[in-house]
């Protein structure tokens, strides 16, 4: 009873106490009580994982236990670990497969069952466990599809938990390395839960469909006539996971449909939640696919309208990036910005209706920007339009404010300015201040035209207004203010500082108030050089400059720098950008053969039916046409110009429908820079095609790094199509070029056995000797290279006879990317020779402690292979490199990290002081000390490849006051925990 | 994982509830007569799994009692529809022909079972025989 209540409620503090009487537990005589320790050991992990690390081998013994319900106790804490880090325990599928094989095939006792069908939960656990280990890893997904195809076939008595097994072995089918027959399989089985008649079952079904779609869209068009079903379904739940399906398999050319229905569905929610979600989708899609500029505009318009203020303000902040920035066809760009100008004023016109807040927003700010672009009407009625909703009293002060904001861009193209004087009477008396902001810098502007002129240039709004962000036009004041005896100003923290020092009474928490007002007090380092920044201005300079800064306020808040950047970008890449004429035709002729088939085949049918089927046919005609495509060679190279604007974005997300558009649309872009390519791969072509397992292992370095350089991966990932052995080393190229030339240097050096000389450039470990048998040995060291890790495994031949084929591999972790340097496989290894294999490792997500596995093969004489295998273990320190900056940067850094860690560390007399504790964390940890100030310390690391962190620490009495930040949510925390390991050793 | 397990009944009392995840306690009638509202207004024909929020419920209906679970993306809603099932053979063999009377009035052996079978969120046990082990040593001893 009393473990019970330990695994649901238990403070973490209490933990070490209690935990070795748990331990004890463990080998209780009766299940039960193991059962219940293994559950509090679960309750452990859940809550602090470093706790309970030591006893992970207890965890193992959990696993094999005689008893079913211990064993599967402890899945609970294996499934949660596999989560984190599947790549830990691939030894143990082996382990997992037999389970599932005994529980599957019947061997459990009895009482297990639940309606004849054997522990149909704890399959489920296992299905999952497995679909986690095998996720994308060829050797151990191998080991389970007997397993799975096994419960495939079991599993096919007609109860719902069945049911529930075969949706999770559809799932783990689908995510672990494919093989076709079970595909094929889990397909059927996804045709049997969509066509049911049991409404549960058509649910599950269409939720394995949306899952499948990604990376199987044909699947959808075997069921497209079910899915026309259950879009027009009575229950709402059904309709909406149709919806979500649908908006996987969006495409250039079904988008309006799906949109339209979409649209629908949100005409009838009420639910706030659902109508966030959904608009979000919809913004998405129609910035994605929009086909022509009055479509966009109008979806947008009913987005907005139907959204209103529940919707995330993201949405209409890129729609008006997007109509500021245009994109690379200036007339392209007035047409659209003129059709909303246009379609914004006759929404105006319509009496009696209430619009959201938002919308009005966007309205007047586009009013505002772009009514120049209109013939008939002049600014005066523009500006009375405006007017009228001015007054109107439900409108909000923040819209106001917009209003306003937009009259005041259109003052200087009207001639007459009635409505504006009254508008300046009016509001200058206005209540709230912002509003009566506005309206005075109206007056004073409307006072100076020629002022006015310059401030407020036509369609200027993207292009960054300069602004003295420091203050500095105040420096004169603020000398003046100090010659006059005025103390200088502190920011808000170094003043808390200061009373703290003073105090010296309980400090617990010394900056705890200080950094979350820091954002506040302005760009000061906590280096603490002070500004004058709150001086209040009341003089006619200030006041000037205050308008001024206000208007970047209003106008950087939607496209500050970070919209300006992909722009840029995208201008490099868009050669492309007009579409191709005969590609669309084709198209076209797709569609209609698509289109005229399936008439062929309604003709017998009813009307009704013949509509779905229309429905149908526009709705899949994207995914139909997809795998001529893939035949063709040719895609949808449509939609560009406004999916352009968020590929940056694409990219990054990596998932393989867009991916698979970004091979398609290259193909155009390909066709102009064939050139290019055939010259990049013939210089290419003499080098090796045995570097193509690299490529995979640098595909998603690619993504993240292809932000500056899209356009040339996507040329290359055209390549890839056609050539793909020859991608790797494009991709080496490009993406790695330190990495390349550390290459060039090292296979020089495995040539020259020795490695030695080398490497001593950079700093290395000492050599360790990792495995070895009676023919051979292996030892390894470690070299912190700037750019990345670089292990070198030394094999020596220890016997008399020559060895063949000698091949070093290592099996692919969670959190590094390992690289294999060239020259590892070695066709002849002579008789007590030494051969090096070097990898360069890169990390991916920070840890504590990792491990790095592989094996050694070789061959003895023609005849008889033998394989050795080792493990080394990585620290995080091992990726961690001095990271050189100012101090200034520093400050600069300092304010732009978001996650940061304090602890106090309490030291022995002996080494409680500054110098001392800098050297220790500068030669242990290897970080970088930028700068030291009075008893306090600065110093800078990045984790490679580069995510820096920051450490400032400050010596009071005997307590070092620890505080990092940086830009990754986790290294701070495994940071802190070797600081703590060094001070404490040291 | 799951969130909270409900039982309530048609009138929208509530008869039993439980969190696995923390909720405030004001918040929690809240949440518990929007679940309900959004349950009682289904049909037979619609499938008894609804989405709600950032997550799922599934409930199942026995009579006029109701018993709802919410539960998060990741699992599996037939599994929890067929758990629901599970746990009332289990309170029926229990209580032999369990009826919202027997809930009522031993809430706490109620507890005690749901706690046998959900722990932290996780279905920990599913075998009817184990589940009631403890509980029946229990009843024993205050017999004696």
């Amino acid at each position: 009873m009393a473990l019970t209540v330990v695994s649901q409620i238990f403070p973490r503090e209490m933990i070490p106490a209690v935990l070795p009487l748990i331990e004890d537990k463990l080998q209780h005589s009766k299940e039960i009580i193991r059962r219940k320790a293994v559950l509090a050991l679960y309750k452990f992990h859940l809550i602090a994982p470093n706790q309970v690390q030591h006893i992970h081998i207890k965890f193992r013994k959990a696993l094999c236990d005689r008893d079913v319900g211990v064993m599967a106790a402890s899945l609970h804490i294996y499934l949660r670990m596999i989560k984190e880090n599947s790549s830990g325990y691939k030894d143990l599928t082996g382990s997992f497969v037999t389970i599932l094989k005994q529980v599957v095939g019947g061997k459990l006792p009895v009482d297990f069952n639940y309606h004849s069908v054997p522990a149909p939960w704890l399959q489920i656990q296992l299905l999952r466990i497995l679909g986690l280990l095998g996720k994308d890893d060829q050797r151990t997904s191998e080991l389970m599809y007997d397993v799975l195809d096994e419960s495939l076939r079991r599993a096919e008595l007609n109860h719902n938990v069945t049911y529930a097994i075969l949706f999770e072995c559809v799932h783990t089918v689908y995510s672990i390395y494919p093989k076709s027959e079970l595909l094929e399989k889990a397909a059927k089985c996804i045709g049997k839960f969509v066509l049911s008649p049991k409404i549960n079952l058509k649910y599950l079904g269409l939720k394995a469909l949306t899952y499948v779609i990604q990376q199987d869209p044909t699947l959808a068009l075997q069921h497209q006539m079910t899915i026309i079903e259950c879009l027009d379904h009575p229950d709402p739940i059904i309709k909406r996971e149709t919806l979500e399906l649908l908006y996987r398999i969006t495409n250039a050319q079904n988008v309006t449909v799906i949109v339209q229905k979409m649209l629908e569905y949100l005409h009838q929610s009420k639910e706030e939640y659902v109508i966030v979600n959904l608009v979000g989708k919809i913004a998405e899609l129609a910035e994605k696919y929009a086909p022509d500029n009055a479509w966009f505009i109008q979806t947008m318009n009913a987005v907005f309208s139907v959204g209103g203020d529940v919707m995330h303000p993201d949405i209409p902040n890129n729609f008006l990036r997007l109509l500021a920035e245009g994109f690379d066809d200036e007339t392209e760009d007035q047409q659209l910005r003129l059709y909303a100008v246009q379609s914004y004023l006759t929404l105006l016109d319509v009496e009696n209706v209430f619009y959201p807040q938002r919308f009005l927003q966007v309205m007047s700010w586009v009013l505002g920007e772009y009514s120049y672009l209109l013939d008939k009407e002049t600014p005066e009625e523009v500006i009375a339009k405006l007017y009228k909703l001015l007054i109107n009293d439900s409108v909000s002060s923040e819209t106001k404010a917009w209003l306003i904001a937009a009259v005041t861009k259109l003052t200087p193209q009207a001639h007459s300015s009635n409505t504006i004087d009254r508008l300046i009477q009016e509001f200058t008396i206005s209540l709230d201040t912002c509003v009566r902001q506005h309206a005075f810098e109206l007056k004073h502007l409307h006072e100076n035209v020629e002022l006015m002129r310059s401030l407020l240039p036509v369609d200027r709004s993207c292009e960054d207004l300069v602004v003295d962000a420091s203050l500095s036009f105040l420096d004169g004041f603020v000398a003046e203010g100090l010659s006059q005896g005025a103390a200088p100003y502190k920011p808000h923290h170094q003043r808390q500082e200061e009373n703290l020092s003073q105090e010296k009474v309980l400090n617990f928490e010394p900056y705890g108030l200080s950094f979350s007002s820091s954002g506040f007090t302005g760009r000061q380092s906590p280096a603490g050089i002070s500004l004058g920044s709150d001086v209040s201005g009341n003089s006619a300079e200030t006041g000037l400059k205050e308008t001024n800064g206000l208007k970047l306020e209003g106008i950087k808040k939607l496209w500050g720098r970070e919209g300006y950047l992909p722009k840029k970008e995208s201008k490099t890449g868009d050669e492309s950008g007009a579409p191709p004429i005969p590609q669309e035709s084709i198209m076209e002729n797709v569609d209609q053969a698509i289109t005229k088939k399936d008439q062929s085949q309604a003709l017998t049918q009813s009307k009704e039916e013949k509509e779905k089927q229309l429905l149908a046919s526009s709705l899949f005609v994207g995914l139909g046409s997809e795998s001529t495509v893939n035949l063709l060679g040719k895609a949808d190279t449509v939609s560009h110009k406004f999916r352009r604007k968020s590929k940056v974005k694409d990219t990054k997300s990596g998932e393989t429908t867009t991916t698979h558009n970004m091979t398609c649309s290259s193909f155009g872009s390909l066709s102009n820079a064939a050139y290019e390519d055939d010259y990049y791969l013939n210089t290419l072509h003499d080098r090796g095609d045995k570097e193509l397992k690299k490529f995979s292992l640098n595909s998603e370095l690619l993504d993240s790094e292809s932000l500056t350089e899209l356009p040339l991966v996507e040329k290359f990932s055209h390549c890839s199509l056609s050539t793909p052995s020859l991608f790797a080393d494009n991709n080496m190229e490009i993406f790695h070029p330190p990495q390349s030339s550390a290459a060039s240097v090292a296979n020089e050096s495995s040539l020259a056995s020795s490695f030695l000389e080398e490497t001593t450039e950079y700093i290395h470990s000492d050599v360790m000797k990792v495995c070895n048998n009676e023919t051979i040995s292996v030892s390894s060291n470690k070299v912190w290279k700037d750019d990345c890790l670089l292990m070198v495994w030394s094999v020596t031949n220890k016997s008399g006879l020559e060895l063949k084929n000698a091949n070093l591999e290592i099996f692919p972790a969670e959190n590094f990317k390992v690289t294999e340097q060239p020259g590892c496989c070695v066709p002849v290894m002579e008789a007590e020779s030494t051969k090096s294999f070097q990898f360069s490792v890169q990390i991916e997500k920070p840890f504590t402690k990792g491990n790095l596995s592989g094996f050694i093969s070789y061959h003895v004489m023609d005849t008889h292979s033998a394989q050795l295998e080792f493990s080394v273990d990585l620290s995080l320190l091992d990726f961690i490199r001095p990271l050189k900056i100012s101090s200034e940067d520093f400050g600069k850094l300092w304010l732009s990290f978001a996650n940061d860690v304090k602890q106090n560390v309490k030291m022995s007399e002996s080494q409680a002081a500054l110098p001392s504790v800098l050297k220790t964390l500068q030669q242990k940890l290897r970080l970088h000390i930028v700068d030291v100030i009075g008893n306090e310390g600065l110093l800078a690391c990045q984790l490679l490849p580069s995510i820096p962190c920051l450490l400032h620490c400050r010596i009071h009495a005997d307590v070092l006051a620890l505080w990092f930040r940086s830009s990754c949510s986790t290294l701070p925390d495994y940071l802190l925990y070797q600081c703590q390991k060094v001070m404490e050793g040291s | 994982m799951i969130k909270f397990f409900l039982m309530v009944n048609k009138q929208g009392q509530t008869r039993l509830s439980k969190y696995y995840e923390h909720v405030d306690v004001n918040k929690r009638t809240l949440l518990e007569t929007e679940v309900i509202k959004s349950c009682l207004s289904r049909s037979n024909e619609q499938c008894s799994f609804i989405e709600f929020k950032d997550f799922k419920l599934i409930y199942r209906q026995y009579a006029a009692l109701f018993i709802v679970v919410g539960v998060n993306d990741t699992e599996n809603e037939m599994a929890i529809y067929e758990f629901i099932h599970n746990f009332v053979e289990v309170l029926d063999e229990y209580f032999s022909r369990v009826s919202e009377l027997d809930i009522m009035f031993n809430l706490d052996k109620v507890h005690i079972i749901l706690d046998e079978m959900v722990l932290n969120g996780c279905i920990v046990e599913t075998n009817r025989a184990r589940i009631l082990a403890p509980l029946l040593i229990l009843d024993k001893m205050s017999e004696s």
